[in-house]
Parts: C-alpha cells; structure tokens; sequence
C-alpha cells in the first residue's frame, strides 16, 4: 500500500481556499419578486454559488459567494442587486 | 532459494540493459534518441515490434517529454522506463526533479556522456552527478554485467513501498554501452519472482487526488523531510535488495561500495564507474610490487554510502579519488562527497580529475598517481588533461 | 456540481465555471493534467484541498501533453478507454513555453482532449504579454500596448491534421459544452480554444466578465466555429457574422477594457482590418 502522507497531494474540497465570502465587497441580493426562475444567474455563476431550491427559485451560498456581480449582469429582470457589504 | 542458472549471452551494454528491461515488462516507455543511448532505443523498439515485450513506446518529441510521458504513465499504474545521456539529460531535468519531488517509483538510463560546449560525444560523469539533488537512488555499473544487474535491480528497489522513489542506473558511455561482453541472464521467470508486481498507482477515479499540488512552505518542508527519511531507508532496502539477488544469481554484490583488498591497505584509491575495472589491475600491480593500497568502489552514488565511506577511510595514510566530473570552483564532485565525510579524520585526501570528454585514462596513468601518493608525490589535485 | 466552490480564483474569474462546464460533460472518469498557471493555483494545495472532484496532475509549464501522453498509454494498456485525458492549459503553456510539447502530441494524434483557457497573457505571474496576447493589448511587458498579432493557434493545430478542432466562449455555455461532447466521443488528438476573460488582467469590472466573452463574439474578434476532419464549420451565433453588417465595431468590444484604452484611433482601425480581413479569410474556409 502507498502511504499518502508521503507524497504530495490534495483531496477534494469544498473551501480549498477557505470561506471567500469573507472577500466580498458587494453582495448580491435576489429581489424573489422579479424573479422568472430563468436559472440563467445559476448557469453563470463563476464560482458555482447559486443553488436552486426545490422550488426552483435561486439562493445564493454567501459562505462562499465573492460578489463578483456577474449574476447580476446576466440577470434579464435585473432580479439581483449589488449592495454593499455592511461589515 | 538455489543459483539460478541462466542464458550466458554476449553483449553489449545497451542491449544487456535492453535485455533487463524487457525481462521487467514495463508496459510504457518513452525515449528519445541521444548517442550513446540510442542503441537501446532501437533494441527497445525492436521487442516490442517482434512482441517479446509488450509495452507502448511514446515517440515523443523530446527528453523532457519522455520523462513528462512516463511521469505521467507511471500516474496510472503501469511499470516504466526511458534512457537518456548527457544534453538530453539535461534537458529533462526540469521533469527529473518533478518526477523526484512526487515520489514516483520508475527507472532510468544514463550512458553517461560529457556535456557541451563545446560538443563531445564521449564519456565522463558530468552528466550523471549533475541529477544528484533530485530524489533519485543513483547507481553506477562497472561493466556490462553489472549493467544488467543494477537494471534489474533498480525496478524492485525503486517499487519498494519503503523507498518509493526514482532510480537512475548510469553506465559509462562507450566503454559500457558500446563494447560487448559476456552476460549471464536470469530466466525470465526468475525475474518474474524477484521483481513482484507493482503496486503503485495514484490516478484513482474513485479516489480523486490532486497530484502535485501547491504545497504551503510548511507542508514543503514536510515533505522535503520526508524524502530525506526515504533516502536513508533506501540504503538498508539496496542492501536487501542486493543479498536477495546474490542469493539468486551467485554473483557477489556487496553493497553500497566494494573494498577490494583493502584489509591491510594503507592508501585507498577511490572510483565508480567502468574505470574501476582498470582501478583493480592498478591495485594488483601495486600489491605485488608490495605496496599496501586497496580500493574503494562507489556503487550507489545516492545515497551516498557515508558510513561506509567513512568506515573505509579510517587508519589510512592517504586516499586517492578519482574523479571523471567537476564543481568548477570547487572541486572533484566525488571527491567532495568523501571528504565531506572524512570530517574528523587526519587522512589526506587528493583528487585526480581525468577521463573528461572521453579523454583516455591509461591503467598506467592510474598506476602512477596510486604510486605517487604512497611515495608522497601526488599533488592535493591532479589533472590529466 | 463537479468543480466545487470557495476557490482560489479571483471574483469574476471564469475558470472555475469553464471546468465546471467541461467536468459535467467529461464525467468522473476524466484526468486533468495542468501545467504552471492559474488553474495550477486555484487548484488549490495539499492542505486545504483541491476544488476539483476529478484527478488532477499538475505539470511542469512544458510538460502537459506529454503527461496526458503517458496517462493516456497507461489507461490503453489498462484497457480504461473510456476516460478522458484532458489538458487544462493557459495560452502561454499551450502556444509558448508547451508549443513543441502540444505540437508533438497533436502529430502522433494522441488520445487526449486539449483545452487552452486563453486569456491572452500570462496572468500567474503578473500580467505579461504572452504570444496569444491581441494587437494593442497592454499588458505589464508592452506598456505601450503589444505590436504584434495574436499567434493563431487552433488554426496551427489544425493544420497538424488533427481530428477534431473548435474555439468556444464562456458566455455560449450550449456551443461550448456540445463541442466538448463531440470531441469526448472522437478517438485522437481533439482541441477546443476557450477564450477566458480575466478582469483583473484585461482591466474591467468582475461583474462584466460574460458580457466580454459575449462581446469578443459579437464583434467578430472571436469566431465560434469548429473544424471536423479538416471540415470547418462556423458555429452559434457566429453563423450569421461573414457578414459584417451583422458584426459589431471591435470598438465595442474595446471600450470596457482597460488594456485597450491607449489605443490611438489608428491602432484601433488596424485591428477592426486585421478582424475584417480574418473573416474573410473564414468565408474562404467556409466555401471549402
Ligand atoms: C519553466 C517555467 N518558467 C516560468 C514559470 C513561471 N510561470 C508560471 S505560470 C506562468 C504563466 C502562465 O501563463 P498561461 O499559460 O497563459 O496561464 P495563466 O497564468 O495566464 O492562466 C509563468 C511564466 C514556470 N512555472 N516554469
Ligand atoms: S437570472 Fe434573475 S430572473 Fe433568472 S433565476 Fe436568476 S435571479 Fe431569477
Ligand atoms: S456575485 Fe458572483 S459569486 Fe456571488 S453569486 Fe453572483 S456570480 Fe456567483
Ligand atoms: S488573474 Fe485572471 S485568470 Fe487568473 S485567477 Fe484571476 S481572473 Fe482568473
Ligand atoms: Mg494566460
């Protein structure tokens, strides 16, 4: 048997890098009223964040979200606002 | 288990190492051509198109892709191989430290070679020691048989869990690869036994590892530890190794280094590689001339046998290493290595730096410079150039 | 979800997403192998773990295709052809410092789906200008914007004869994803060049990064085709785009980034010609 601790690797993880929603500037914030539940923010949400509930509205994971704002920009109803962070 | 008697075949040396890696099956390999090497290459491919090995041979494009290729073969868990010398080793040494640092068990091929500029195709170890720092066991064969051996051997010393690491087997360019001598090989299925399967294997798809990944400088060191530890458990594993082999074929194999007439010997000469041959005849002359001197062969250049360097230096009156590479700036490689382990020790330790680029080092120049030290003439550094 | 989140890759950063995309259609029986470069950090490292739930190999900057080489052999020999060996590659390992490696790889048609995530310069370490890097670009090492024009890669692979060749955009995740669905079901050497927006390294805003992607299409700058045993094939909305009434000034694409903001009026004609003169060398290829 291979003993792992010898060698260098790295094991699937959620939070490879920590909780990066601690990084965010802006957050983004679903106004469920003008939503359509396209899913197209979930589609192109770069970092995976958006999960669809099983009423198939979007919510957003804000452990690890870094408010980058690209949802928001590809929302068609302009659904997601990007607000400061109140720290 | 009893001797086992093989084939006695006459051959060269690159094709008695072609033989030993046929007879280890590895299923890929990936070499690219470079003289003195080149003649494997074409025995390699030569089995697998008759079939007597059925491995896959990536025609790669380059030496750091043939290392790269088997690097990443090895991943899956097939046994590999490539060979190289001199330029292309160099050029696949950004991937031997790679291939080092993961701890990936495989075996290469050195036919040693000088390194340009300005060009030489001929022998020296420049080349070989220059991967001493990659967490690779290196090894040097004497002659063709040797060659073999250590080929053999290599496999199962590299694949074994407590070492778990690359094996490097030089042999001198030319003088070994090119010149044809009498090998005795094992039957195939005494190999079969003495090399077991291969265990490795880290690209599992229901275990998703991240091979290689950014280590924090913590973690680095640990691991850099860690092959250090391996390194020093690599020379009781080559020993066993060894004894199990001799046991096998009858042929002594001694260890980390040979000491030939060395009992009562009051100067050493120290060697490895092909040259040694001629080292025993300057010995022998010697002695019969009622000089006490003796020598010491380095076998296994990493680790480095330190004990036993040590060991052997010890009560001596003076000790001569030969040496076919150099530190510029600093000195003799080998030399280096055995006074670094001469600490403490009053035994004056000399260099003679010859046999660069395939220079021709007569058994005679070798005689001379043994019977200079024993009369106090040798210079601290000789070069035969 | 196959690339999981609370990486290391910078907000906006598409890397993250384009595995993602690839991972769902490549399935769990996928190597990646990825040389020096972004991704090798957003990978993640020994302790915290890697965002990948794939094997990864990480490689030398050279070193890529031959791995996936020497993987691809193992997994013959093993007789676990039905995994794919993907290289993961930034512009700078694929069309510089890897250029022999991939060309080599690509002339013995090796089993291995080779991706180049492009985004035109070398980004892990700073910002330098890459040979993939466009015309007028600034970038850390052409301060005063780059003279020369992007090497033409998915082209010169092409012309290596391979089976299977297609350029694809973030912002076209279905174009994208189908043509990594053809290539995994092709035998041989298969590239897809990924255009990947960096918002750091480009100078625009994290938010705007699919709009960009959108953009390079929409402008004409980056064509969405594929090319199937030696067939081209425009693809998406890129069909309709040999005409150029239908593409929109390069300008357009410019005015959000911040690496094109020196650009002299001149230098931007110069591009919108080099982008016009391109297309109508596609229609050549498309009469073919
Ligand atoms: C042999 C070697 N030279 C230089 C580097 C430093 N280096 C690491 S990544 C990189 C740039 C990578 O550029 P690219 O391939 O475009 O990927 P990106 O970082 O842009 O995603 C460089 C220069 C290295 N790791 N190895
Ligand atoms: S993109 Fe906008 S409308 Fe569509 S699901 Fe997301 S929030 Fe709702
Ligand atoms: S801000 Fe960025 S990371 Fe957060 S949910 Fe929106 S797209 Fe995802
Ligand atoms: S520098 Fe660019 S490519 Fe690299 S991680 Fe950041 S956004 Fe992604
Ligand atoms: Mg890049």
């Amino acid at each position: 048997m291979i003993d792992l601790s010898e060698i260098p690797v790295a094991k699937p993880a959620k939070g490879s890098a920590g909780k990066t929603g601690t990084w965010r500037v802006l957050r983004p914030v679903i106004r469920y009223d003008k939503c359509t539940r396209c899913r197209l923010c979930i589609m192109y949400c770069v970092e995976n964040t958006i999960d669809q509930e099983p009423n198939l509205y979007p919510k957003i994971d804000y452990d690890y979200c870094k408010g980058c704002g690209v949802c928001a920009q590809v929302c068609p109803t302009k659904a997601i606002a990007m607000v400061p962070e109140v720290k | 288990m009893l001797v086992q008697k093989g084939k006695v075949l006459a051959l060269v040396g690159n094709h008695a190492v072609a033989y030993a890696v046929k007879q280890a099956k590895p299923q890929v390999l990936a070499v690219f051509p470079i003289t003195p090497q080149t003649t494997m290459l074409e025995k390699l491919s030569e089995y697998i198109d008759k079939g007597e090995l059925r491995a896959e041979l990536i025609k790669v494009e380059s030496e750091h892709s043939a290392m790269a290729a088997i690097f990443g073969a090895a991943l899956a868990g097939p046994r590999v191989f490539t060979a190289t010398a001199s330029q292309g080793l160099l050029y696949m040494t950004e991937m031997i430290y790679w291939v080092g640092g993961q701890r990936v068990p495989l075996v290469a091929a050195v036919a040693t070679r000088a390194i340009a500029s300005p060009w030489s195709i001929w022998d020296d170890h420049q080349d070989f020691v220059s991967k001493r720092d990659a967490i690779w066991v290196q090894m040097m064969a004497e002659n063709v048989q040797d060659a073999y051996d250590i080929t053999l051997m290599a496999f199962r010393i590299s694949e074994d869990p407590r070492v778990m690491m690359p094996v490097m087997m030089g042999f001198d360019g030319f003088i070994l690869t090119h010149t044809m001598e009498r090998v005795e090989v094992l039957p195939d299925s005494v190999v079969d036994e003495f090399i077991p399967p291969r265990e490795f294997k880290l690209i599992d798809f229901d275990n998703p590892l991240g091979i290689g990944a950014v280590a924090t400088p913590d973690n680095y060191a640990k691991y850099r530890k860690k092959a250090m530890e391996a390194m020093e458990r690599a020379k009781s594993v080559i020993k066993e190794v060894m004894a199990n082999f001799e046991e096998i074929t009858g042929r002594k194999q001694y260890g980390l280094t040979e000491c030939y007439m060395c009992e009562d010997a009051d100067y050493l000469l120290v060697g490895m590689g092909a040259w040694v041959g001629d080292m025993r005849v300057a010995v022998s002359r010697l002695r019969e001339r009622g000089k006490k001197v003796g020598l010491l062969k380095i076998r296994v250049f990493r680790p480095f046998p330190r004990e036993e360097v040590r060991e052997a230096l010890k009560g001596r009156k003076g000790v001569v290493v030969f040496d076919r590479a150099y530190s510029f700036g600093s000195g003799g490689v080998l030399s280096l290595e055995v006074k670094a382990n001469a600490y403490g020790l009053t035994t004056p330790i000399h260099t003679v730096v010859a046999g660069l680029g395939g220079k021709d080092v007569r058994p005679r120049d070798i005689e001379g410079a043994l019977e200079d030290l024993t009369e106090g003439k040798l210079e601290e550094e000789r070069w035969l150039a | 979800m196959m690339f999981l989140r609370g990486n290391a890759a910078c907000p906006g950063c598409p890397i993250p997403k384009e595995l993602d995309a690839l991972l769902e259609v490549t399935g769990k029986k996928t190597v990646l192998v990825v040389p020096a470069s972004c991704t090798s950090v957003i990978l993640g490292d020994t302790q915290g773990g890697q965002p990948s739930t794939v094997p990864v190999i990480h490689s030398a900057f050279a070193a890529a295709p031959a791995i996936a080489s020497g993987v691809a052999a193992s997994l013959r020999m093993r007789g676990e052809e039905d995994a794919t060996v993907v290289v993961w590659a930034g512009d700078g390992g694929t069309g510089d410092i890897g250029f022999a490696s991939l060309s080599g790889a690509a002339e013995r048609n090796e089993n291995i789906l080779y991706v180049c995530y492009d985004n035109e310069a070398y980004m892990n370490t700073g910002i330098q200008r890459s040979g993939l890097t466009p015309y007028g670009a600034w970038t850390t090492t052409t301060p005063s914007g780059k003279k020369e024009f992007k090497k033409p890669l998915p082209l010169i692979v092409a012309e290596h004869r391979v089976p299977y060749v297609a350029t694809a955009s973030i912002a076209y995740l279905n174009d994208y994803q189908s043509k990594v669905r053809k290539a995994k079901s092709i035998k041989g050497f298969r590239y897809i060049h990924l255009l990947s927006p960096c918002p750091p390294g480009w100078r625009f805003d994290a938010g705007l990064t699919v709009e960009i992607a959108k953009l390079a299409v929409e402008t004409g700058v980056w064509p969405l085709y594929e090319i199937e045993n030696g067939e081209f094939r425009l693809t998406s909305i890129s069909k309709v785009l040999v005409d150029k009434s239908k593409r929109k000034p390069v300008e357009a694409y410019l005015r959000y980034q911040g690496r094109f903001s020196k650009m002299t009026p001149e230098e931007v004609k110069a591009l919108q010609d080099y982008v016009d003169k391109m297309w109508e060398e596609i229609r050549e290829m498309t009469k073919k």
